[in-house]
C-alpha cells in the first residue's frame, strides 16, 4: 500500500462523482446523499479505504454518487456481499445502502443475520414505505390499508418496523433520521463511530409514489410536538411552549411502559422524565415502537451498546488457529495414513503425521 | 433409446470379474457402523499395496428407523492388483447385518458369491421389518449363493464381556467382529485399525479395548470357524500389490481432494482465500475440510443461506481474494443470480457443485450427473462461465487448481461440478509434488492506466484488471447493471449492451485458447465409435472400452474435462468416427450439447437410478452399437 503523506481535510465536494445524479427531482435521496457527502470529510474517511455496498431500488443507486469504493449489487443481499468485502479486508469501512423493500422484503435473512453477527458496518435502511423503482407497489413497511397498484383496495398485511426489527435482531446500535432534518450528519456520524453493526432507519419521502407519507412527524409545523430528539444523558423532551407545552417520557413503572406527561415549569425532574442512557436495552424496545397515541416519533441515537464485532472474532480465530503451524500444502497432501511404492513395488507403511484418515 | 438394466444377468456377472479383483459390500443397518467398516477395510486394504475403489451407498435419513430396508447402509469396495477405476459392478462377497441388508442387496451379488450374514439379527421382528415371510437363511432362497450364517451378535457379545459393557454398547462392537473377519479373509493387517480405535477412543479406553477385542475375535474366527454342516469354509483370497508407479500414496475422497486443490490453487495465485458455504448434502464435507485449514490463508463462513454464501465469496473476490462457494443441485440453483452478478462484474469466483438426483430435493446422498444443463446454460441473460468436471477423487485435485487459474486468469466465475460418487468414493492417490505445480501469481492494478482509469479495460485474454479497496486513486463503482466499455460506467444504450454480450462471450470462450486439446484416453482418433464421458462416469467407460478393445473391437474412450468452453479440437475429433455413444447419468445432457455444439450423431446411453454405471451396461452398449 502507498504510504501517503496526511493530505488536506476533504471537503464534501470530494466526495460527489461525475455521474448524473438519476432520482426524481425532489426526492429525499437527494438530502440524504449530500448529509453523507458532508459527514464523511467530517469523520475523517479516506475515499479508497470506504467502501458503499448497496442492494436494488432506488436507494441502491446511492454508491454511484459517491467518490469511493462502490459495489451496486442484486436485490437484498448487499449485507451478505458486505459481510464478504469487511472479512476479506477488515480494514474497509464498509457502508450498507438499503431501502425498506430491499432490506426487509427481499433481503430480511440477511439484515438479520448481519445484525445478530455484528458486523462493523454502517446499515442506512432509506424508509419510504414504497417500492419506488418498480413504480409503487405497497412494501412490508407500508401502513395498513396502503393502496397501490399491486392493493387497489388496500393493503391488509401489519407493517415490519425497521427499528424493531434492528433491535430484535440483536443490533447493538439503532438509530433514526430523516432525509431532510439538520440532525441527519450527527446521527451518521454516530453511526460510524459505533463499532459493530450500526443500523440507521432514514425516512424518506418519495415524493412521487408516496408523498409526505411521513408529515405527520417530519412537516416543519408541529415538529416539535411530534419528534424526540434523543440525546444520550439528557432528558426525554419535546413540545414546547409556543405549542402545546414542554411534555416528557417518563416510566409507568405499575405497567411496565412509557408515559407522556407535562414538564410545568421545566421542572422535568418533577415529572420524572427519563434521562437517555443509549445502553438501556429495555428502554431502547419500547422507544422503538413510537410512535403511536401521544407519543413522538424517537429521533437520534435510540441505543449504542458495543460488542465485539463479527470480523474481529474470525480474524482472532483465524491467527489462534494458525498459531504454531506453517502453511505447508506438500505436508498436508501428504496427510493422513500413507504408504510407498518403492522400485520393487516394496511397500511399507511410512506412519507419516496424523492419523486424520476420515472416510 | 438405451437405459441401464437393473438386474446383472449370469452371462454379464461370469464377464465381469477380473481375476485379479474382488468386490467386496458391507451391508447393515444405518447404526451399524458400516461406512466406519468399509472405510476401515480401505484403508488396511490401501496400505497393503492394492489398486482400490469405493462406493458408499447411504440413506439420506440420519438415524432410519432400525432394521427397516429403507435405512441400509451399505459400502462396496473394489480391490486388486490391476487398474482399479470403478467400485465394482457386481460384489463377490456380501457382508450383511440383518435381513433388511440382505435384501436390499442380494440381487446385485454375483451368482455363486458368498453371503456373510448375521443369524443373529434374523428374528421374527426383523425378519418382518425387511418385509420376509420366511428366514431367506432357510427357506432355500438364497441358493444361487453361497451362505455363511452365524450369530455374529452372540459372538461379538462374547468377545467383549470382559469388558463389561452395556448390551447396546457390546453390540456396537459388532463392525469391528466383521472387519476383522474380512481381514483375515483378505489377509489384511489389523495393525492400522488397532492404532486407529485406540486414537478414536483415547478418552475412553475400555471402549478401544473392547473394539479390538471384538476385531481380533472375528479374526480369530476365521482361522479357526467350522462351519457346521454347511460344507463351506471361508475363503481366504490372496491379491498380488497393484503394479502402480513409484511414490508417496494416500487415500482420498473428492471432498478432500476438491478441498487440497482449493488450497492448492489459491497458493498458485498467492491469494487467501474465502469461502462462503451453506450446509447441504453432499457438499458439506468441502466446507468441514477447509474449516480445519486455517493456517493456508482460508477464511470460511457459514453463512444464512446458499445466496448469502454465493454472496459473500463475491464480496471477499472483490475485496481481494479468491472467493470460493460450494454447494449441491438446489442450492446451486439459489446461487444462480448472484453467478449472474459475478458475471456481469467480471469477479473471479469458484462455485463448486457436488451434483446428487434432482430435481428439487431429489435423491440427496446419491449421485447423478443432471446439473450439466444447470451449470452451462442455467442463468438469466446471456451468462456465459466456464464450466469445468472432475472424473474421479485424485482428478477432482486438479481440477480444483484449474477452477481457481481459469478464474484468476480471466477474471470470471468457474464452475466445477462433482458429483455424489466422487465426493463420497475413495481412491489411491499418488501425492503430487507441489513444486512442480505451474503458479499463476495475480497481479491486481495499483494505478490508473494510461490517459485514466478504465476498470473494464481488457488485455489480450479480454480480461479486465482486479482493482482492490483500499488501493488509492482507483476508487471506482461496480454493478450488476450493464457496463459501458472500459469505463465500466452504467450504459443502457443498445449499442453498448451488444458490445458487453459479445465481449463476455468471446472471454470466455477465448478461454478455449488457455486449455489442452483433447486428448484419447484409450483408443485412438477415428474408428467406429467413440464413447464420450464426462465426469464420474470415467471408471465404468474406461473398463468398458478396456474391455472391448480386449476382445479386438474398434472403439475408442474420450473424457472432457472441459465443459465450457470445449477444447478447440474436439469438433474435428468426434468427427473422426463413425458412431458416438454418450453414457450419462442424466437424460442426454452433454449429447445435446455436443450435438448442438459440432452438429455430430451423438447417441445417448442414460442411467438415472441414482446409482453409478455398472461397466457391464456399458460394454453392452458398445456391442449392440457395433453389432
Amino acid at each position: 500500500m502507498n504510504d501517503m503523506t496526511p493530505p488536506q481535510k476533504m471537503t464534501p465536494k470530494d466526495w460527489e462523482t461525475d455521474q448524473e445524479v438519476r432520482w426524481c427531482p425532489g426526492c429525499g435521496d437527494y438530502a440524504i446523499l449530500k448529509a453523507v457527502q458532508r459527514t464523511l470529510p467530517e469523520i475523517g474517511a479516506r475515499p479508497e479505504n470506504t467502501v458503499f455496498v448497496s442492494g436494488i431500488g432506488c436507494s441502491s443507486r446511492f454508491p454511484y454518487y459517491v467518490e469511493s469504493y462502490g459495489f451496486h449489487t442484486i436485490h437484498g443481499r448487499a449485507p451478505a456481499i458486505a459481510t464478504g468485502v469487511k472479512l476479506a479486508n477488515p480494514e474497509l469501512d464498509v457502508w450498507i445502502i438499503t431501502g425498506d423493500g430491499d432490506a426487509l422484503s427481499i433481503g430480511g435473512n440477511h439484515t438479520m443475520h448481519v445484525l445478530r453477527r455484528n458486523l462493523n458496518c454502517q446499515i442506512l435502511l432509506f424508509n419510504n414505505e414504497i417500492y419506488g423503482l418498480t413504480k409503487g407497489q405497497y412494501s412490508p413497511t407500508s401502513r395498513e390499508g396502503t393502496r397501490s397498484p399491486s392493493t387497489p383496495y388496500g393493503s391488509v398485511d401489519h407493517p415490519a418496523k425497521p427499528a424493531a426489527f434492528a433491535l430484535g435482531a440483536g443490533a447493538r446500535f439503532v438509530a433514526r433520521g430523516f432525509d431532510v432534518s439538520k440532525n441527519l450528519p450527527e446521527v451518521l456520524t454516530a453511526a460510524y463511530n459505533h463499532k459493530g453493526a450500526a443500523f440507521v432507519e432514514i425516512f424518506q419521502n418519495c415524493i412521487v409514489y408516496n408523498k409526505d407519507v411521513f408529515n405527520d412527524f417530519a412537516a416543519p409545523k408541529g415538529a416539535e410536538d411530534r419528534q424526540l430528539w434523543l440525546k444520550h444523558g439528557e432528558p426525554m423532551l419535546f413540545g414546547s411552549d409556543k405549542t402545546g407545552g414542554v411534555k416528557g417520557i417518563t416510566l409507568d413503572r405499575e405497567n411496565l411502559c412509557l408515559k407522556v406527561v407535562d414538564v410545568v415549569d421545566g421542572d422535568w425532574q418533577a415529572a420524572g422524565v427519563i434521562v437517555h442512557d443509549v445502553r438501556n436495552r429495555s428502554v431502547a424496545h419500547m422507544l422503538v415502537e413510537m410512535p403511536f397515541g401521544p407519543f413522538p416519533m424517537a429521533l437520534g441515537v435510540l441505543y449504542d451498546d458495543p460488542a465485539p464485532s463479527f470480523e474481529e472474532g474470525v480474524v482472532a480465530q483465524n491467527r489462534k488457529a494458525s498459531e504454531g503451524k506453517k502453511a505447508d500444502l506438500q505436508k498436508l497432501l501428504s496427510t493422513g495414513q500413507t504408504w510407498v511404492v518403492g522400485p520393487q513395488t516394496e511397500a511399507a507403511d511410512t506412519g507419516s503425521a496424523g492419523s486424520g484418515h476420515e472416510l | 433409446m438405451a437405459s441401464a438394466a437393473e438386474i446383472i444377468t449370469p452371462k454379464e456377472a461370469e464377464g465381469a470379474l477380473a481375476p485379479e479383483s474382488v468386490v467386496v459390500r458391507f451391508a447393515g443397518d444405518s447404526g451399524d457402523g458400516m461406512q466406519l467398516t468399509g472405510g476401515q477395510f480401505t484403508l488396511s486394504t490401501a496400505l497393503a499395496g492394492n489398486d482400490l475403489a469405493t462406493f458408499p451407498d447411504f440413506p439420506a435419513e440420519i438415524r432410519a428407523p432400525q432394521g427397516t430396508l429403507f435405512g441400509v447402509s451399505a459400502f462396496q469396495i473394489n480391490f486388486g492388483s490391476s487398474d482399479i477405476t470403478t467400485a465394482g459392478d457386481a460384489p463377490d462377497v456380501l457382508v450383511a447385518m440383518n435381513p433388511a441388508a440382505l435384501k436390499t442387496n442380494v440381487k446385485d451379488l454375483k451368482p455363486g458369491g458368498l453371503i456373510i450374514a448375521d443369524s443373529g439379527e434374523f428374528t421374527k421382528r426383523n425378519l418382518e421389518k425387511a418385509k420376509y415371510e420366511a428366514s431367506p437363511l432357510e427357506d432355500g432362497s438364497l441358493s444361487p449363493w453361497r451362505v455363511l450364517a452365524f450369530d455374529i451378535s452372540q459372538l461379538t457379545m462374547d468377545s467383549v464381556k470382559p469388558f463389561g459393557l452395556g448390551n447396546k454398547e457390546a453390540l456396537r462392537c459388532k463392525n469391528m467382529w466383521t472387519l476383522g473377519l474380512a481381514l483375515w479373509m483378505f489377509d489384511r493387517s489389523r495393525e492400522p485399525i488397532v492404532a486407529w480405535l485406540r486414537a478414536k477412543f483415547a478418552k475412553a479406553p475400555e471402549l478401544a479395548e473392547a473394539n479390538i477385542a471384538a476385531l481380533n475375535a472375528g479374526h480369530a474366527y476365521g482361522e479357526t470357524a467350522e462351519i457346521g454342516g454347511s460344507g463351506i469354509t471361508l475363503p481366504q483370497y490372496h491379491l498380488d500389490r497393484a503394479a502402480q508407479p513409484q511414490g508417496l500414496y494416500r487415500t482420498i475422497t473428492g471432498a478432500d481432494a476438491i478441498a487440497y486443490g482449493l488450497v492448492a490453487g489459491a497458493q498458485l495465485a498467492e491469494l487467501p482465500m474465502f469461502y462462503g458455504g451453506y450446509p447441504i448434502t453432499p457438499a458439506s464435507s468441502v466446507l468441514h475440510a477447509l474449516s480445519k485449514l486455517k493456517e493456508f490463508g482460508v477464511t470460511t463462513f457459514q453463512a444464512e443461506d446458499e445466496i448469502a454464501a454465493i454472496a459473500s465469496a463475491i464480496g471477499a473476490s472483490y475485496a481481494g481474494q479468491l472467493g470460493v462457494t460450494c454447494s449441491s443441485g438446489p442450492g446451486i440453483a439459489l446461487k444462480g443470480e448472484a453467478m449472474g452478478l459475478a458475471i456481469m462484474t467480471e469477479l473471479p469466483l469458484v462455485v463448486v457443485n457436488v451434483q446428487r438426483g434432482g430435481p428439487s430435493t431429489g435423491l440427496p446422498t446419491k449421485t447423478e450427473q443432471s446439473d450439466l444443463y444447470q451449470a452451462v446454460y442455467g442463468r438469466n441473460g446471456d451468462a456465459p462461465l466456464p464450466v469445468i468436471a472432475a472424473r474421479s477423487p485424485a482428478d477432482a485435485f486438479e481440477c480444483a487448481i484449474e477452477a481457481c487459474r481459469i478464474a484468476t486468469q480471466y477474471m470470471t466465475p468457474v464452475m466445477l461440478l462433482s458429483d455424489g460418487y466422487i465426493a463420497n468414493a475413495a481412491e489411491p492417490w499418488k501425492v503430487p509434488d507441489v513444486d512442480a505445480l505451474e503458479p499463476f501469481p495475480v497481479r491486481f492494478l495499483d494505478a490508473a492506466q494510461e490517459g485514466g482509469l478504465l476498470p473494464y479495460a481488457r488485455d489480450t485474454n479480454l480480461k479486465r484488471p482486479w482493482i482492490k479497496p483500499g488501493t488509492p486513486g482507483l476508487m471506482h463503482r461496480i454493478g450488476g447493471i450493464e457496463k459501458q466499455v472500459n469505463t465500466g460506467h452504467l450504459d443502457y444504450s443498445p449499442a453498448n449492451h451488444q458490445a458487453m454480450t459479445d465481449l463476455r462471450r468471446d472471454k470466455v470462450l477465448g478461454i478455449a485458447n488457455g486449455i489442452p486439446d483433447q486428448d484419447v484416453s484409450q483408443g485412438q482418433a477415428g474408428g467406429k465409435l467413440a464413447v464420450v464421458g464426462w465426469g464420474s462416469t470415467f471408471g465404468p467407460i474406461h473398463q468398458a472400452v478396456r474391455r472391448a478393445r480386449a476382445k479386438g473391437q474398434d472403439v475408442s474412450h474420450i473424457h472432457i474435462r472441459h465443459i465450457w468452453p470445449m477444447p478447440k479440437n474436439l469438433g474435428e475429433l468426434l468427427k473422426s468416427y463413425d458412431r458416438i455413444l454418450v453414457p450419462e447419468m442424466n437424460t442426454g445432457q452433454l449429447k445435446t450439447v455436443l450435438r448442438d455444439q459440432f452438429l455430430v450423431d451423438a447417441e445417448p446411453l442414460n442411467k438415472t437410478s441414482g446409482q453409478p454405471f455398472r461397466i457391464a451396461e456399458i460394454e453392452a452398449a458398445i456391442e449392440e452399437l457395433l453389432k
